[in-house]
C-alpha cells in the first residue's frame, strides 16, 4: 500500500502550495496518473479520504486523470501505445520498446478558496 | 489577486523557490490566455470581493484591460484552467501546480545522496521479497568485508529489531527503522537514521529495505545502487511478475545457489526474464550460506566503493 504514502505526499504538496499561494481550503485535487506508473488509482482514491482528514483538503473531491502508456519501438522506429511497462510492440510484437510516457504521478491543479 | 483563477499572482512570485521556474514561466501565459469578465465596468456578477488582506490592489485599468476589451465576445472560462469550467465562479480559483508526487521524497533523497558523496560513502539499497536472504547475505558480507571497510547498516522492517540485532552481532553499527504499517523505507526515514548513525568517511552503507518486491521500487533513498535479491526457492519468472523492482535495480543477486541441486529452478530462464525487463542489469549467482559467487559480488562492491572514495577526495582537494 505505498499509495498511502503517495497520497500523503499529495497532501504535503497541497499544504506547501497553500502556504505559498495563500489559500485555506481545497475543494478539488486533480492528479495525473500514468497507466504505467506504480500507482493503482482506485487505491489512491481509497487512501485520499483518510489522508486528507483534518487537513485543509478534508472533504475535497479527487479527480484522477489517467494518461495512456506509450513507448518508442526501436524496430518500427515510431511511437506506439504501451499496455504494460515492459510490454511488446503492438505492431511488430517484439519487445524492443522504450517507455516514453505514461509513468507520470503528478498533482496537476487544485480548486481552492 | 483574482479569486476565480488566481491571476495577478505576481506578488507571490517572490515566494516561489528556484526549482519552480517552470511554474513561473507559465504564469504570464495564463495571465493573458484567460479572459474572464471583470464585473466592475460591466455591472454583471461581482465575483471577487477584495476582502483579502494582501498588500497589493488590482489596478483594473492596466492589468486587466485585455479582459474588458474582449469579455463581451469571448468569455473563455476554460482557457488557463486546463479546460476546466468552474460553475458559479464564486470564491474558488484553480491553482495550477504540476508537481511530481514523489518530489518530496526525491528532495530528501538528494540530501542523503549529497551526504554520501561528501563522505565518500557507497550506499546500497538491498531489496527483495521477504525471505530471500537479505539479512543472511549482509551478515556474511559484513564478516568478509569489515576488516577492509568501515560498514554501517540501516535495517528496515515493519516490526521488531531482530534483523538489526543479527547485524550488530557482527560488530558493526546498525540502526533499525520500524516502518509500522509502511511497506517500504523512504528517504526521510533514512535521513533520520543517518543523523544518529554518524557515518565514518569512506564507509559502506548497507540499507536493507522492507521485504517487499513492489513498493520500495518507487522510493529513492539516495543510494548509489539498488541491489535486488532473488532466491532459487522463488519462481524464475519473478522479474516478469514484479518488473518495476528489477527495472530499478543495477545488480541482481540470485541467492541460495546451494539449493539448486534440489530444485527445478532454471537459472538461465530467470536471468532471461530479468534482462528482458532491464537490459542493463548485472546478475550474479551467489550463496550466502556456502559463499559461492560472493567474491564477484565483493569485487562489484569494492570497485564502486573506490570510485565513491575517489570522487569525495577529489571534491575535497578541489
Amino acid at each position: 500500500m505505498h499509495e498511502m504514502s503517495l497520497t500523503e505526499g499529495v497532501v504535503e504538496i497541497v499544504r506547501e502550495e497553500a502556504r505559498k499561494q495563500g489559500f485555506s481550503r481545497v475543494k478539488t485535487v486533480w492528479l495525473e496518473i500514468g497507466a504505467l506508473s506504480a500507482v493503482d488509482p482506485s487505491a489512491m482514491e481509497f487512501c485520499f479520504d483518510a489522508a486528507t482528514r483534518g487537513t485543509l483538503a478534508e472533504g475535497a473531491r479527487l479527480e484522477i486523470v489517467c494518461t495512456p502508456g506509450q513507448g518508442w519501438c526501436l524496430d518500427c522506429e515510431k511511437t506506439v501505445p504501451l499496455e504494460e511497462r515492459f510490454g511488446a510492440c503492438p505492431e511488430c510484437g517484439r519487445s524492443h520498446v522504450q517507455m516514453t510516457g505514461g509513468d507520470e504521478m503528478r498533482v496537476r491543479e487544485l480548486e481552492v478558496e | 489577486m483574482c479569486t476565480v483563477c488566481g491571476c495577478g499572482t505576481a506578488t507571490h512570485e517572490g515566494d516561489k523557490r528556484p526549482g519552480e521556474a517552470a511554474n513561473e514561466a507559465k504564469a504570464p501565459k495564463e495571465a493573458t490566455a484567460h479572459s474572464h469578465s471583470h464585473s466592475h465596468a460591466h455591472g454583471d456578477h461581482h465575483h471577487h470581493d477584495h476582502d483579502h488582506d494582501h498588500a497589493h490592489d488590482h489596478d483594473h485599468d492596466q492589468a486587466h484591460a485585455h479582459a474588458h476589451a474582449t469579455a463581451a465576445q469571448n468569455l473563455d472560462f476554460g482557457a488557463g484552467l486546463a479546460g476546466v469550467h468552474v460553475p458559479g465562479l464564486s470564491q474558488e480559483r484553480i491553482v495550477r501546480i504540476e508537481r511530481d508526487i514523489l518530489s518530496k521524497n526525491r528532495s530528501y533523497a538528494e540530501q542523503n545522496r549529497a551526504l554520501f558523496a561528501q563522505k565518500g560513502v557507497l550506499a546500497l539499497n538491498f531489496v527483495s521479497s521477504p525471505g530471500s536472504g537479505k539479512t543472511s547475505l549482509l551478515v556474511r558480507a559484513i564478516e568478509d568485508l569489515k576488516s577492509r571497510h568501515a560498514i554501517a547498516v540501516i535495517e528496515g522492517d515493519q516490526q521488531t529489531s531482530n534483523d538489526a540485532e543479527r547485524i550488530r552481532a557482527t560488530g558493526v553499527k546498525a540502526i533499525q527503522v520500524n516502518t509500522g504499517k509502511g511497506c517500504h523505507l523512504d528517504a526521510h526515514m533514512v535521513g533520520h537514521a543517518l543523523e544518529t548513525l554518524d557515518l565514518p568517511d569512506n564507509a559502506l552503507m548497507f540499507i536493507e529495505n522492507v521485504g517487499n518486491l513492489v513498493c520500495p521500487a518507487a522510493f529513492d533513498l539516495g543510494e548509489a545502487h539498488k541491489v535486488v535479491l532473488l532466491s532459487t526457492t522463488e519462481g524464475e519468472d519473478k522479474p516478469a511478475k514484479y518488473p518495476d523492482m528489477f527495472a530499478a535495480a543495477d545488480l541482481m543477486l540470485l541467492n541460495k545457489s546451494d539449493l539448486l541441486p534440489h530444485l527445478d529452478f532454471n537459472v538461465g530462464e530467470c536471468i532471461g526474464h530479468a534482462l528482458r525487463v532491464n537490459p542493463h542489469l548485472q546478475t550474479l549467482v551467489v550463496s550466502a550460506k556456502t559463499g559461492e559467487g560472493l567474491a564477484a559480488f565483493y569485487a562489484w562492491v569494492e570497485t564502486r566503493a573506490a570510485l565513491a572514495r575517489q570522487k569525495a577526495a577529489k571534491n575535497k582537494a578541489g
